[in-house]
């Protein structure tokens, strides 16, 4: 009997609840006191597309998702032939015994080449093409078929309930499925009902329906089936107050919690998420000097395109007001121009880069970490900048306050790099502790009383101090082009030095103020003479894999670059000491975090694990690629190519 | 919006002036505009600090340093999004934008629609003279088709956008044109324009004396027009309001909205030998943007963004998150 460890996958068309339906999985296991991960994939498509969600869950703390399936739950063939290999033996199939007949040529959403790979996959295991046949082989296969006839069941509960219109409401089967596999898993009810209480908060009526088509189902299974070698079963509640939430939210709790009352967005995928949010929670409560409960607020504008929005920002800047704007690839492209001007005229401003697959259009609801070398040359000319990656969602909270606190402290923008992994996955966290977090506005000047004010005037460390638009007894001026310490237009030779050298130079103070954790974080055995470097939200895949290469006798340390730009090379090649072999691990195909590394600590890397298929890297992939390490089998560049 | 004249210090119009070393060519329409704005900041009694002028690329863009209040000299085409993000993070603040022909109706034209669509409390003054001066004379978007100025190696085949019709479709709720050389007019209009709850376009008609030999000075005032009875140029610019127009939208009746916007089309297609300036259309019935984000944010115009605290005492934080992580607990 497998207790409280599970790998488990819902999927189905784009509209029919797939999101939904995890996420009162998730949540229902959350609610009992259990460790959850999920995962989210989906087209960029309105309805009809497959897309599916793979949530982990454990008794202790998870980071990542695995390739194989434990329970796949289906309430579509489309699902079940995409996914039916990676069923383990002694797994669960959940699918629609309707729907035996169908083959995997009748499906159009599955493309050409799709199609290609699961006929030729269940060729060569000699199985035909129909539900009927896969099911069939799943059998043979130590693998418990559950065929749950979601419309009989939709009619008897439409007869129960008394009301024929219920026969009908397909839009209930996502919830069934998920019951169904709740009764298998014998897990209670009653944190399943809580879960669909809270999805459907909203509608108070579609969540009666729902939570009485569960618990039909729920019986049903119960009543019919026989049981699996699976058991969920709830524990103690940890004494931290866990939250169970995603990356674009935990991003945009920490804008709200870090200060920021400005954001500008322009919709894109997966960014506008966290700018929707906002916009949503717009006012929120502060303590006011007294003590006492009183109200803040956050301006959220939907730009006409992504120069606006970082305009804007920059605009709100300029008042004195911690100013941020939220995008992915495309969108950061346009903001190149606005970007620089940004560092010419030291305005502090932060750019949350919702990472995914480029160029161009790309993989535009795929995951990848292709944008960091852009994010650290992006402009045309020279300035500063700082680049910042979190590596999971909970890290993004606190991060966020971090870099507006960089951003004010050097005065100059901030790029904090997410990407589509990290937003989308959902996770078991400890509740935030806005305790930790701590607001630096650096020499952001209230009043100025006599004397010239002087917005760029040249100081040791670069830092001038700054004032908000509309601050009595002062004015300033800003311009893109090169310019004196009043801030006005010059051309002369010796200023331009002096001013580039003045801009420049406030990334020299940063790497001499960031804390060292801040800079970059260690894992693992000290002494180790394997260490994997990386960057952003791969951390909890590699420390997944970490804990079960040390169960093998593998020891390994991380190193985790969280400052990308200006990069701290003296902290990394302090974590890395005298281990002997460097293995990078991103995802894209120029190793471009391990290029920076390269350049910066003056070592070459010797293995390099990369995937850049537009899918997070798995527990599974991750774990073999660095035991072919160990093992002395590995080519110097592994490519991950596992997907869904 | 309304100014405490009482906080003014004695100023003059000279303290509205930088020691800054103009470069614009002699006789350029510009130094019309320049003045006028800082006249009218200057009557209007705006304290200094209450004001910022946000410029594009471009002769035009130079405009700020030259004024004695903030100034912001922002990029090619987007002075008008940065001027939208500083006001609403600060509403207190008196914005307005300059920018040239090209850089609002040509690169920043995106711009320039949606800032309509927006109505923020923000005056927005285009320098209009047909050419790009300061890349040496290229044809702007205002430039008519068929028209060769004197560096343009063949005639503009590109016909010319019709600015003040623009800003009426796409929702500017004060709409007017000036001349730059009618310092006092134009000043009279800014200042209409700045006291105008939405947001305001002023289309200025302002000669280029180096790249544009065909819109001239003398061309305006007529001087290739000589009256045989009075041996006097007739010039082809006349006032609207002294023809007894009237801009206003009275009512939020959409039928007398209809024939207003029909009214300002008219006369904003009058070109050649009558060019009418002055105040084409008020709307004060559309909602500011200001005052939309008040339905929401309900104390937003008295504790704007740039007026929160966002820390306590001791440097922590402020907010109070347990609501918000109410929905996430588990």
């Amino acid at each position: 009997m497998k207790i409280n460890q599970l790998s488990w996958m819902i999927g189905g068309p784009q509209g029919s609840g797939v999101d939904s339906g995890a996420n009162i999985f998730s949540r229902a296991c959350a609610y009992g006191g259990l460790h959850v991960f999920g995962k989210r994939e989906y087209h960029s498509n309105i309805k009809g597309e497959h897309s599916n969600y793979v949530v982990r869950v454990d008794s202790k703390p998870i980071r990542s998702h695995l390739d194989e399936i434990d329970f796949l739950v289906t309430f579509d063939p489309e699902t079940l032939f995409r996914h039916v290999h990676k069923v383990v033996p002694g797994g669960v199939i959940i699918y629609d015994v309707n729907q035996e007949g169908i083959t995997v040529d009748k499906i159009p959403t599955i493309d050409k080449q799709a199609n290609r790979r699961i006929k030729s996959f269940l060729s060569e295991n000699g199985v035909g093409y129909s539900v009927k046949d896969v099911i069939e082989y799943a059998s043979r296969n130590g693998i418990l078929t559950y065929g749950i006839p979601y419309v009989k069941l939709l009619e008897g509960l439409a007869e129960e309930l008394g009301d024929p219109r219920i026969a009908r409401m397909d839009v209930m089967i996502n919830v069934m499925a998920v019951a169904s596999s709740f009764a298998l898993l014998q897990y209670d009810f009653a944190p399943i009902e809580r879960a669909i209480n809270y999805v459907f908060k909203a509608k108070e009526k579609v969540a009666k329906l729902n939570i009485e088509a569960a618990k039909y189902v729920y019986k049903y299974v119960l009543e019919n089936f026989e049981r699996t070698s699976y058991k969920l079963e709830p524990v103690s509640k940890s004494e931290d107050g866990r939250i169970i939430i995603q990356g674009y939210q935990a991003s945009a709790l920490g804008k709200i919690a870090g200060g920021c009352r400005f954001q500008s967005y322009y919709p894109i995928t997966p960014a506008s998420d966290e700018s929707v949010y906002l916009e949503d929670n717009a006012v929120f409560e502060i303590i006011g000097e007294n003590g006492e409960l009183e109200k803040g607020s956050i301006v959220v504008v939907q730009t006409e395109d992504e120069i606006a929005a970082i305009a804007m920002a920059i605009g709100a800047g300029l008042a004195g007001v911690r100013a941020s704007t939220a995008t992915s690839g495309p969108g950061f492209s346009l903001m190149a121009e606005g970007l620089g001007w940004a560092g010419m005229n030291e305005v502090p401003v932060v750019v949350t880069l919702y990472q995914r697959g480029g160029p161009s259009t790309g993989l535009p609801t795929r995951h990848s970490q292709e944008d960091l070398l852009f994010a650290v040359y992006a402009g045309h000319g020279e300035f500063p900048r700082i680049v910042y990656a979190s590596g999971d969602v909970e890290e993004v909270f606190y991060d966020v306050a971090k870099v507006f606190n960089f951003a004010e402290r050097y005065q100059t923008p901030v790029i904090h790099l997410i990407d589509k992994g990290m937003a989308n996955s959902i996770m078991t966290v400890k509740k935030f502790d806005l305790s930790k977090v701590k607001i630096d506005r650096g020499e952001l000047v209230e009043t100025f009383v006599d004397g010239v004010y002087k917005r760029f005037k040249f100081t040791e460390t670069g830092v001038s101090p700054r004032v908000k638009l509309g601050t009595e007894n002062v004015v300033f001026w800003n311009t893109g082009d090169e310019h004196d310490e009043l801030g006005h237009i010059t051309e002369d030779h010796e200023v331009r030095t002096m001013m580039v050298d003045k801009r420049m130079k406030k990334l020299e103070l940063a790497l001499q103020e960031i804390d060292d954790e801040d800079k970059a974080l260690f894992y693992g055995d000290d002494d180790a003479d394997y260490v994997v470097l990386s960057w952003g939200s791969t951390k909890g895949v590699i420390l997944d894999a970490m804990d079960m290469l040390k169960k093998d006798g593998y020891k390994l340390k991380f190193v985790q670059v969280k400052l990308l730009h200006p990069f701290p090379s003296d902290r990394v090649s302090e974590l890395i000491g005298d281990a002997r072999f460097l293995i990078d691990i991103e995802h894209n195909k120029t190793a471009q975090f391990g290029s920076i590394v390269k350049r910066e600590i003056l070592r070459d890397i010797d293995y390099y694990i990369l995937k850049y298929n537009g899918r997070p890297m798995s527990l599974s992939e991750v774990y073999m690629a660095l035991k072919l390490i160990f093992e002395n089998k590995a080519n110097k560049i592994q490519v991950l190519n596992n997907g869904d | 919006m309304a100014i405490k004249i009482d906080e003014v210090k004695k100023l003059t119009l000279d303290d509205y002036k930088t020691d800054v070393h103009n470069d614009w060519c002699p006789g350029c329409g510009d130094f019309g505009i320049l003045q006028s704005v800082q006249m009218a900041l200057f009557e209007l009694g705006i304290p200094r600090h209450k004001a910022v002028v946000f410029s594009g690329i471009g002769c035009s863009g130079k405009t700020p340093h030259f004024i004695n209040v903030y100034g912001i000299h922002t990029l090619h085409g987007r002075a008008v999004p940065f001027a939208i993000g500083a006001k609403l993070a600060n509403p207190d603040l008196n914005v307005i934008v300059v920018g040239g022909d090209g850089d609002g109706l040509g690169i920043g034209v995106g711009h320039f629609v949606s800032a309509g669509r927006r109505n923020v409390g923000l005056t927005y003054i285009v320098y209009n003279n047909a050419v790009y001066g300061l890349t040496k004379g290229q044809a702007s978007p205002t430039l008519k088709l068929g028209v060769k100025t004197k560096s343009l190696p063949k005639p503009n085949i590109n016909d010319a956008v019709n600015p003040i019709a623009l800003a009426l479709v796409s929702g500017y709720t004060f709409i007017a044109r000036a001349y730059s050389y009618d310092v006092k007019h134009l000043k009279e209009i800014i200042k209409k324009a700045v006291l105008h709850k939405g947001l305001a376009f002023i289309d200025v008609l302002q000669p280029c004396p180096t790249y544009n030999d065909i819109n001239t000075k003398d061309w305006y005032s007529g001087k290739d027009r000589i009256d045989p009875k009075t041996g006097k140029s007739i010039p082809r610019i006349y006032k609207l309001e002294d023809t007894g127009y009237d801009p206003y939208v009275r009512s939020d009746d959409p039928d007398e909205l209809n024939s207003k916007f029909v009214q300002v089309v008219e006369k904003s297609l009058e070109w050649g030998d009558k060019i009418p300036v002055g105040i084409f259309y008020i709307n004060e019935h559309i909602s500011s943007y200001e005052e939309r984000i008040s339905s929401v944010i309900s104390d937003y115009l008295s504790n704007p963004p740039a007026r929160q605290r966002i820390a306590l005492k001791n440097g922590m934080t402020n907010v109070k998150l347990e609501r918000l992580l109410r929905e996430f607990s588990i």
